[in-house]
């Protein structure tokens, strides 16, 4: 086990190496930062040579992009060019969207599994039924209509929750964008549960159970969903990362300063540093997560053994 | 906590019933019907199946694939998937109840703790992601409300009594670590754990090797004797049945269609299904011959043939075989004696019993 898990903090690096750089060529082809900064204006060359120089704009790119990553691994991310430090902005940002992925996440785990197991359970049933259109609808429509729409008529219209959320975050006003935010996942958690758990629940195992004389609720619960979650912890996990990307649609809708809101000013401003910056730790919360799955898919299911 | 104790008083008791009244059985089986509702139609599973088995007797129920064995050996256990499986007819009477009358939680009760099942293939049937000590142990926790240490010490003396080696260092073991035979032997050990009046075997020792299937059988045979249980064995392999079962019940399309002692069933097959059994194992007095196999295929049980069910398959088919379905005959010897517990159901049995 422990070598597989250096093994897997190995091959970190090169996907962490070659993840950066993409985004770092990527940011760079959207155009000329400094022409951004100045919007509309032209700016005056002098300016324009000292920002050029102060940020290395005018070394190649992949020299820029040695020069960011030594950077990087003294903790040092940049400064956006309104002069504060991208890690002031990444400790701001991130607690923000960690709390609204962590509610988000514990309504997708929740909610998903047991709308999963009851129409599961009974398939071809009402329930059953009514969490297979309402899922279809969910995954339908794009998270911002249901945002925009919800945040109208939950939070202006009938007054049940915050409309927005403001600092400071308190639960009660990220319940609303946590809904927004794990809908669709939670209808593909409720989905594939829907299906593993329909499926084991014809398997032999499940049948000694009921043999063996264990009332229903144990037969359920410690043979049949036990065996059911190992493929809904896999997309659970990779998820995880992906909400917390994803938190960039609803954190504008509800004005949340999270992770996404600065990312999507970064984009719009061509602010390098700051997006490269989100994004590496982005990378670095999807690569934990995914080998978080990895190692936990070896305890739900034992015969899974790294060497 | 009282259940648990009402469970264990209840199931000390009526073993001794069946020793002091020798003649009431231990599970008497009349006219059950099992339905199977299909998109396609109505499958009919088990269509008024008799049987009994005393406490300490072998029953074999012998059948191909689809003949309604496991289909009746599933409803005495009250472990039918329903729907699609419907019981609609008849009585499952389990030392002196009709267990068909029960509600779910005393079927619940008595599953596991005075009936028991043993599964075909072990690796399949045991849990893959528990281990074995808790699957053993867990019969212990819910049954008898002890908790974790004592079901654990509960479930090494198991696999010791099914002789597991270093059962202690194995307890903690997931099913996949185990060999075919020592999986087969933890469900039989998870099946005696209470020590039932009576187990079911659902072709116990088809998944195995060979080697294996002896070593397995005997073990099987050896704790019936020793607890005085009734012992259900379900396979479709002749073999296996000669040496352990007193009596043999031979199933077709739902329907018993011979009963008999096993000895005398394979001496004087009275049903021409079970002389085209026995006829068609490979023996070696007649090696470099071809294979005798009943021609044609067991029925669709959508549409089981009118009269007697085997009749397409029949060498011996006569007009009143496709008519009218044959009930279970008393057989005699020549001289009218009746044979003790030998039954056919077929029209022309003596004819067959001639043959």
């Amino acid at each position: 086990m422990g070598r597989y898990v250096l093994r897997r903090l190995l091959q970190m690096i090169p996907v962490f190496i070659g993840t950066t750089f993409l985004i770092f060529v990527m940011v760079h082809a959207l155009g000329d930062p400094v022409n951004a900064l100045f919007g509309d204006k032209a700016p005056d060359p002098a300016v324009a040579a000292q920002i050029r120089a102060q940020y290395n704009l005018n070394d190649p790119l992949w020299l820029q992009y040695v020069k960011y990553m030594g950077n990087l691994f003294r903790w040092d991310f940049g400064n956006t060019f309104s002069g504060q430090t991208v890690t002031s902005l990444l400790a701001t940002a991130y607690p923000a969207t960690l709390k609204l992925t962590a509610v988000a996440f514990t309504i997708e785990v929740v909610f998903g599994i047991s709308f999963g197991l009851i129409s599961g359970l009974r398939r071809g049933g009402v329930a059953d039924n009514s969490v297979l259109i309402l899922t279809l609808v969910v995954i339908s429509i794009p998270t911002f209509v249901t945002g925009y729409v919800l945040q109208y008529l939950v939070g202006v219209k009938w007054g049940i929750l915050p409309a927005t959320a403001g600092d400071p975050l308190t639960l009660q006003s990220l319940l609303l964008p946590g809904i927004v935010l794990a809908s669709v996942s939670l209808a593909y958690v409720a989905r594939l549960t829907r299906t593993t758990v329909a499926e084991n629940s014809k398997a032999d195992y499940v049948r000694t159970a009921t043999a063996k004389g264990l009332p229903r609720r144990r037969v359920v619960i410690n043979h049949l969903l036990r065996n059911s979650l190992i493929p809904v912890v896999t997309f659970l996990g990779t998820d995880l990362g992906a909400l917390m990307g994803g938190a960039l649609v609803t954190e504008r809708i509800f004005n949340i300063h999270g992770v996404g809101f600065y990312l999507y000013q970064g984009i719009v401003r061509q602010n390098s540093n700051t997006v490269v910056g989100f994004v590496t730790i982005l990378v670095i919360v999807f690569l934990a997560a995914n080998l978080l799955v990895d190692l936990l898919y070896a305890v739900l299911d034992p015969r899974i053994r790294y060497a | 906590m009282s259940s648990s104790t009402s469970t264990s008083s209840r199931s000390t008791e009526p073993r001794r019933d069946t020793t002091d009244s020798k003649d009431a059985p231990l599970l008497e089986v009349r006219g059950l019907h099992v339905e199977f509702h299909t998109r396609e139609g109505v499958a009919k599973a088990v269509n008024g199946v008799d049987y009994s088995v005393r406490a300490g007797e072998t029953l074999a129920i012998l059948g191909e694939s689809g003949s309604g064995k496991s289909v009746s050996a599933q409803a005495v256990m009250g472990i039918l998937d329903s729907p699609p499986a419907k019981i609609t007819g008849g009585e499952i009477v389990f030392k002196g109840r009709d267990l068909l009358t029960l509600g779910s939680e005393e079927r619940r009760k008595i599953r596991g703790a005075q009936m028991a099942m043993v599964f075909q293939d072990a690796l399949s049937s045991l849990n893959p992601v528990h281990t074995v000590g808790m699957q053993l142990g867990e019969m212990y926790r819910v049954h008898k409300g002890l908790n974790r240490k004592d079901a654990k010490a509960k479930a090494i003396e198991m696999m010791d009594r099914v002789r597991i080696p270093a059962a202690a260092q194995r307890v903690g073991d997931y099913p996949h670590q185990f060999s075919g035979g020592m999986r087969q032997r933890i469900m039989i050990a998870m099946a005696l754990a209470l020590e039932p009046d009576l187990i079911i075997a659902d072709e116990p020792t088809t998944a195995l090797d060979v080697t294996v299937q002896a070593q397995v059988m005997d073990l099987l045979a050896e704790l019936q004797a020793e607890y005085h249980m009734g012992l259900i064995l379900i396979t479709h392999d002749l073999g296996v049945v000669a040496d352990v079962a007193d009596k043999i019940a031979v199933m077709y399309a739902g329907r018993i269609v011979e009963t008999a002692p096993v000895h005398e069933l394979y001496a004087n097959p009275a049903h021409p299904y079970t002389r085209g059994l026995l006829d068609s194992i490979p023996r070696l007095d007649q090696k470099g011959q071809e294979l005798y196999a009943i021609k044609g295929l067991p029925p669709n049980l959508l549409r089981i043939p009118p009269g007697c069910a085997f009749n397409p398959r029949c060498p011996r088919a006569q007009d009143i075989c496709r008519t009218t379905v044959p009930p279970l005959f008393e057989v005699t010897d020549d001289e009218g004696v009746p044979a003790p517990g030998r039954a056919s159901a077929c029209h022309f049995w003596k004819e067959t019993l001639h043959d």
